[in-house]
């Protein structure tokens, strides 16, 4: 509460002076570069709707494949989100309030697959919960369970992609909200889960709510490590990422028309953030 | 009045970052440039090419082994040169040509995928077919499925990954499929006939149709089931130059390379059959 009110106190005079800034023009030399970087982000996404075939985009879009392939990858990507949620928002925790010793060395290696090209997440995720993994022959061999080319490896896979998103994200509000306020509540007799489901969770929602979208749109595009680990099969394994990049091969307009269907559920998910990203966190 | 000199100063000295990097720019693409005419003008000057610069060559997944020994042999007959490959799915190097990818060279695996090319008239006259190659089940070691036919592959306890319809390794096992009279579910269609093949090199799939040069190339990884309908399937490769070489002389060495007996003779050693 107090923190709100220093921020509105302080945004006065911080306003009035960016006001000033504007009165006196803005320097060319940043001016330019702006204009250029904005220009280099959008003019791709202009050439997509530009070079669309509208014409027979609604046949395009009605085939019954790129439906399978939309509703595989919206069930998938909100599957991989939720199952990020159940272990992402503990784990952010774990490395925001405890102190264990490499704790930062966690923190690395949970970033990892961030900076890990997908298709190497794909093939480490194949020799580790594969028919063959060194977790995987005995899901195999004790569940007759196996996760390759199933739907539920195309989860696996993009929960492996898309968790770090998440988890960044969540610790990130961890970090910055006030721990005082659950010593308080364990002060007050809570016990630490009671402090965490009641007073930590509500406080730090807006920051899972974030992590969550991001997750689920990192999960939605997810290419290299679903077809490395899942491989390729329409209605189960296939979705539309996958979709555009065979479409691309044979049929370029079907590719264009996909491509602006997910364009659109981006955009779509990016008005759901804006809020977030206007105000100042 | 300081603080605008000052700004002044900054807004310069950013100009100055501006300009610098300009300048290396327009240093760098002149430099690449000359680099491109001089190895043009040695080329069309002398009567004997002395060949230089780096040849691009886009081809098919299934040539990887055999182009890359052919590029290091290129190397060695013309010192100075730089043979870069890029391999994949035949027509995602074909799409990508068109699309206006930088290539001297390119070896499909299928007439169809080269036809991609071809048609928007960025080859150089008529491809030609330097090899073929035949259709292969790639079981795992020991092959303990006891697969001996393309039909034991329709099994349903059998976990089989075929190549994407849109790839020639596909489009090929389709065919044979179909000579054959044969229904197969695959668990999977992969982008291209070596995602295909390490499928079952990872254990995960229990046998893929590829190629017998794939299966080759594999060593003692995977196991190579012959079968009769294969023989309806067997895939031209055919090799073009590119309209828009950046090193049309070295790409025609290389295509030369690729036809001659030195060549073939490696090609047919991994697997291929002689056009």
């Amino acid at each position: 509460m107090s923190d709100a009110a220093a921020e509105t106190l302080e945004s006065g005079p911080r306003r009035r002076r960016v006001r000033k800034g504007v009165r006196r023009g803005v320097p060319l030399p940043l001016l330019l570069p702006a204009l250029l970087g904005l220009a280099f982000l959008l003019l791709p996404l202009v050439a997509l709707l530009v070079r669309a075939p509208w014409s027979t985009l609604p046949d395009q879009l009605t085939s019954t494949e790129v439906w399978q392939a939309l509703r595989l990858s919206l069930l998938c990507a909100t599957a991989a989100t939720a199952a990020s949620l159940v272990i992402g928002v503990p784990l952010a925790w774990l490395l925001a309030r405890t102190d264990f010793p490499g704790r930062g060395f966690v923190r690395a290696l949970v970033t990892l697959p961030l900076v890990l090209p997908p298709v190497v997440g794909g093939v480490a995720l194949l020799l580790a919960l594969g028919r063959n993994g060194i977790v995987g022959q005995w899901l195999d061999s004790w569940f007759g369970i196996t996760l390759p080319f199933t739907t539920t490896g195309v989860i696996v896979a993009e929960t492996f992609v898309a968790m770090p998103f998440l988890v960044i994200s969540v610790e990130g509000t961890l970090r910055a909200a006030d721990p005082r306020y659950e010593e308080a509540a364990t002060t007050l007799g809570a016990s630490r889960f009671t402090a965490f489901r009641r007073v930590t969770l509500p406080l730090i929602a807006p920051g899972i709510a974030a992590g969550a979208v991001l997750a689920w749109a990192r999960a939605l595009g997810e290419f290299g490590a679903t077809i490395t680990f899942a491989g390729n099969f329409p209605g189960r394994t296939q979705t539309m990422p996958l979709a555009v990049y065979l479409a691309l091969q044979n049929n370029p307009e079907a590719a264009i028309a996909l491509s602006l269907v997910l364009l659109a559920v981006s955009i779509t998910v990016l008005a759901a953030l804006r809020e977030r990203w206007v105000s100042p966190a | 009045m300081t603080r605008s000199a000052r700004r002044t100063r900054r807004t310069l000295q950013a100009a100055g970052v501006g300009a610098a990097a300009l300048l290396a720019l327009s240093a760098c693409s002149s430099g690449s440039h000359s680099d491109s005419t001089k190895s043009d003008s040695s080329a069309s000057t002398s009567s004997s090419p002395k060949l230089s610069g780096t040849i691009t060559v886009f081809a098919a997944a299934s040539l990887q082994e055999s182009f890359s020994t052919l590029g290091k042999e290129f190397e060695k007959q013309h010192p100075g040169t730089k043979v870069t490959f890029s391999f994949g799915g035949s027509d995602s190097l074909a799409a990508g040509i068109t699309g206006g990818a930088p290539a001297d060279v390119f070896a499909a695996a299928s007439p169809k995928t080269m036809a991609i090319v071809t048609d928007k008239g960025d080859g150089v006259g008529t491809p030609a077919t330097f090899v073929r190659n035949q259709l292969e089940i790639a079981t795992l070691p020991g092959n303990p499925d006891k697969v001996a036919s393309l039909k034991d592959l329709t099994k349903s306890s059998l976990k089989v990954v075929l190549c994407d319809k849109t790839v020639p390794c596909g489009a090929a096992a389709q065919k044979a499929l179909d000579a054959g009279k044969l229904k197969l579910t695959p668990v999977s269609y992969e982008q291209d006939v070596k995602s295909a093949l390490n499928k079952v090199v990872l254990k995960e799939a229990d046998a893929a149709v590829v190629y017998r040069t794939d299966v080759k190339a594999a060593g003692g990884k995977v196991e190579g089931v012959d079968f009769p309908e294969s023989a309806d399937a067997i895939n031209d490769y055919p090799i073009t130059l590119l309209k828009d070489a950046p090193n049309a002389a070295g790409a025609k060495a290389f295509v030369a390379l690729v036809q001659s007996a030195e060549g073939q003779k490696v090609l047919t050693e991994a697997g291929f059959l002689k056009p």
